[in-house]
């Protein structure tokens, strides 16, 4: 199958690499863009597009009112969820995020029903309903939320890969973070121990180039921050997370290291997120043109597409695919919409497990 | 002159140690820095060095000596070109005054606040959740804990311990000793000093289906981690709609200890008790220490346990079963009574009993009831009490505002308002920083005559 080409991008340069070391430790192998079959190519982009339909129904319904508070979306940085968690093997690896968790929970399977339904607050929701948009979780899909403190699914992520080691049961934990969360102190705690400890875990920053309205440069004194593990031994990749195929290539390399046993790895996601921080965002930081600067040269789903075409897959399938996609996120709606609120009596439950 | 070398006091709280070897011996040369002996108090064994030159004339305490109370002299050093020719020996007690010895340079033990709140008390009736008949073994409260840890260890692979020094150097309080060469390296885990990265690390891992117990070396310094045990922990259940669990259990030492000022001197417990999601234990004697930390670890959910460090030394009887487990949730009464109710928790339990003894005498007739457990509350145990006895007294080596205190006084006045003759009063530590200068310390902290005043006051309102 096509190698990724390489193209004009607003974020990365290199689709992904492993600096140079400073010393003569070893290293993670360089990645190379993942060879992808024609059903494969196929399934990042249903997942892909799954992931933008879905987010942009859910700001039409928090427009409608239908979705209160917080709501954040992962429009633009698809290709990053995607990519890494193909890689998994979903039946023994835990995957923890932020509060900006649809687009993980979508790409690991879990049902769009019941993720919108949380969204609107009902008791069909994954959470019944009392965790909304930040908290999430799926204890069978092993996705462990769903966090709204910044930083902390580090921390609890460490905690995961943990557990993996000492069960011994082989699966690598990967704790998603922001560039923005990169400058909390817990998470340098939790390279140190990861690190000390050979934990099995990949830390994603996902570079969006913002924490709100703040961007990179006017946060980070080093601001390449795949380098932020360098004082822990940590190796770091700098990856194109535009580009689903550099994306799942550079997590074959990370995942081979860490499932050897020599520890974690940090990677750095180049990416963009086209809409606001929430959905309450002024967006006075930066400009209209920026944004549409990046959505014209470096959508990753347009990206892919281009690959498949150049691969001979014709616009009516395209078609197929974006009309299938449309029919179960309209479905996940319909279902959030007219999906009962929680019993009042659920206002006390599952504040504790036992009776005392 | 021979110079006297006395038994060192070292650490705040130690009375008395164990002359554990001599690592030189009479006739011997010894220089500034040279080890003499090694000590073992209740916390660890350390290093007596010399501080004079000279040659050791007599070694007054053979090693292995038990129970060598702070200031008694062990042995003796002649100076250069002094004879080093053994003298008859002194009885070796630290009570004989030394006639030689100038009056300023008799050790002074550092006094404390914190003696004001250790007592003697005991429970005066037996805990109704142990059979009648038990046999009973004598154990301090740092060994209970241990034994409780140990005991689950044993019993479920899940469950780990880690920590700041909980493992190599024993704990540093001495309740994780032995758990190192029992389990190993896998299971008792030395962290960096990072209480924020391995709060969250530790609940993690019980999301990943893992038992933690968590050490922080005191609870001054989880609240580096207090997001943690807050945010992660205990609201997780609720807002994954009950599917992800935390069983994870926090403990360490809380409140005042020994002239350590402010920054390691508070009370938590009214911090964590306010939290829904989380369980909170404070427990006093060593049985319940044992069955409530068995219990901790056992559940499903996040347990916050709150030691005291004067208390780890001190000895009660614990039930010899093989598996003693409390419930949680449930207060005790240790003392029945017909005139006052005074509750209390943790260490106040011991100034409530002691308090108790004394208004006896003074023919006031005190119900004792300890707590245990701070979240869920068991306010039908203290309400059933003051339905009994009319009037309400709170003990509670913490700062009053926003206490266990005011909490009880307010289920007093929503579901006892009927049963009162007076006005619930509370005893706690003064509103102020914890100070360090030994009197201020004493002003401070609560103690046995402030309950008894306070009982007093209260009887005389109706
Ligand atoms: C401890 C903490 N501080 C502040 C916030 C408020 N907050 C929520 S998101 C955010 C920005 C985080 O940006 P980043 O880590 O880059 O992630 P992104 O939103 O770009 O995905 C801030 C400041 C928070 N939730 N938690
Ligand atoms: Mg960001």
């Amino acid at each position: 199958m096509a190698k990724a080409p390489a193209r004009a991008s607003a974020a990365p340069k290199k689709t992904a690499s492993t600096p140079t070391p400073a010393n003569n430790r070893e290293q993670p192998r360089d990645p190379v863009p993942y060879d992808a079959t024609p059903a494969e190519l196929e399934k990042f982009y249903r997942e892909m597009l799954l992931i933008r339909r879905f987010e942009e129904k859910a700001g039409q319904l928090y427009g409608l009112g239908l979705i209160g508070g917080f709501c954040h979306l992962y429009i633009g940085q698809e290709a990053v969820a995607v990519g890494l968690q193909s890689a998994l093997d979903g039946d023994k690896d835990s995957v923890i995020t932020g509060y900006r968790d649809h687009g993980h929970m979508l790409a690991y399977g879990i049902d769009p029903k019941v993720i919108m339904a949380e969204l609107t607050g009902r008791a069909a929701g994954i959470s019944r309903g009392k965790g909304g948009s930040m908290h999430m979780f799926s204890v069978e899909h092993k996705f462990y939320g769903g966090h709204g403190i910044v930083g902390a699914q580090v921390s609890l992520g460490t905690g995961l890969a943990f557990a993996h080691k000492y069960r011994g049961d082989g699966g690598v934990a990967m704790s998603y973070f922001g560039d923005g969360a990169s400058n909390q102190g817990q998470v340098y705690e939790s390279f140190n121990m990861a690190e000390l400890w050979k934990l099995p875990i990949i830390f994603v920053i996902e570079n969006n180039q913002y924490a709100m309205g703040t961007s990179v440069n006017r946060s980070s004194a080093e601001d390449q921050l795949y380098r932020r593990g360098e004082s822990f031994r940590i190796p770091g990749m700098q990856v194109d997370g535009m580009d689903v195929l550099a994306v799942r290539g550079a997590a074959e390399a990370a995942l081979e290291w860490v499932r050897a046993g020599k520890g974690p790895v940090l990677m750095e996601l180049k990416t963009y997120r086209y809409r606001g921080h929430s959905m309450s965002d002024p967006a006075k930081y930066r400009s209209r043109e920026e944004v549409q600067a990046v959505r014209d040269k470096s959508d990753a789903i347009e990206h892919l597409k281009k690959l498949m075409t150049d691969a001979g897959i014709g616009e009516d399938k395209f078609k197929d695919i974006d009309k299938e996609i449309r029919a179960i996120v309209a479905e996940s709606a319909d279902f959030a919409e007219s999906a009962p609120e929680p019993e009042l009596h659920e206002l006390y439950t599952d504040v504790l497990v036992e009776q005392y | 002159m021979a110079i006297e070398l006395k038994m060192p006091a070292l650490s705040p709280t130690m009375e008395e140690g164990t002359l554990a070897k001599w690592l030189v011996k009479e006739g011997d040369t010894v220089k500034s820095g040279d080890i003499l002996a090694e000590i073992e108090t209740d916390k660890a064994t350390m290093e007596f060095e010399a501080i004079d030159e000279g040659t050791i004339g007599q070694i007054l305490i053979a090693e292995g000596t038990d129970n060598v109370k702070v200031g008694t002299v062990i042995a003796t050093i002649t100076g250069e070109g002094e004879d080093a020719a053994p003298t008859p020996a002194p009885a070796p007690t630290a009570e004989a005054p030394k006639a030689d010895a100038p009056k300023d340079e008799a050790p002074r033990k550092a006094e404390s606040g914190t003696e004001q709140l250790i007592v003697k008390a005991k429970a005066a009736v037996a805990d109704p959740a142990i059979p009648e008949g038990t046999a009973m073994v004598r154990l301090t409260v740092r060994e209970a804990l241990r034994d409780a840890m140990a005991e689950e260890m044993r019993a479920d692979d899940r469950v780990f311990v880690m920590g700041e020094e909980v493992a190599e150097y024993q704990g540093a309080y001495k309740v994780t000793q032995g758990l190192l060469d029992e389990f190993g390296a896998r299971r008792v885990i030395d962290t960096p000093i990072t209480e924020y990265g391995f709060a969250g690390l530790g609940t993690g891992a019980a999301m990943g289906g893992l038992r933690p117990v968590i050490e922080f070396m005191t609870f001054n310094f989880a609240m580096q981690a207090i997001d943690h045990i807050v945010n992660s922990a205990a609201k997780t259940n609720y807002m994954s709609g009950g599917q992800m669990r935390c069983p994870i259990v926090f403990r360490g030492p809380n409140g005042a200890a020994s002239r350590v000022g402010a920054q390691h001197s508070q009370n938590y417990a009214p911090w964590y008790a306010s939290v829904p999601g989380l369980i909170v234990i404070a427990p006093y004697d060593a049985a319940d220490a044992k069955g409530l930390l068995k219990a901790a670890i056992r559940t499903e959910d996040p347990v916050v346990f709150l030691e005291n460090e004067l208390l780890y030394g001190r000895s009660f009887d614990v039930p010899d079963l093989p598996d003693h487990v409390l419930p949680i949730g449930q207060a005790r009464i240790m003392r029945p009574g017909k005139d006052v109710t005074v509750v209390s928790y943790s260490i106040g339990v011991g100034l409530a009993l002691e308090a108790a003894e004394q208004l006896a005498g003074e023919g006031i007739d005190a119900e004792v009831i300890d707590l245990r457990t701070l979240r869920p509350l068991d306010t039908a145990t203290v309400l059933a009490s003051l339905k009994k006895t009319n009037h309400l007294v709170v003990v509670e080596e913490g700062w009053p505002t926003c206490s266990i205190a005011s909490e009880l006084a307010m289920v007093a006045m929503e579901h006892g308002f009927d049963d009162l003759d007076a006005p619930v009063t509370r005893v706690c530590n003064e509103d102020v920083p914890l100070p360090y200068a030994a009197n201020l310390e004493k002003a401070a902290l609560v103690d046995v005559q402030r309950v008894v005043a306070a009982v007093k006051a209260v009887r005389n309102r109706g």
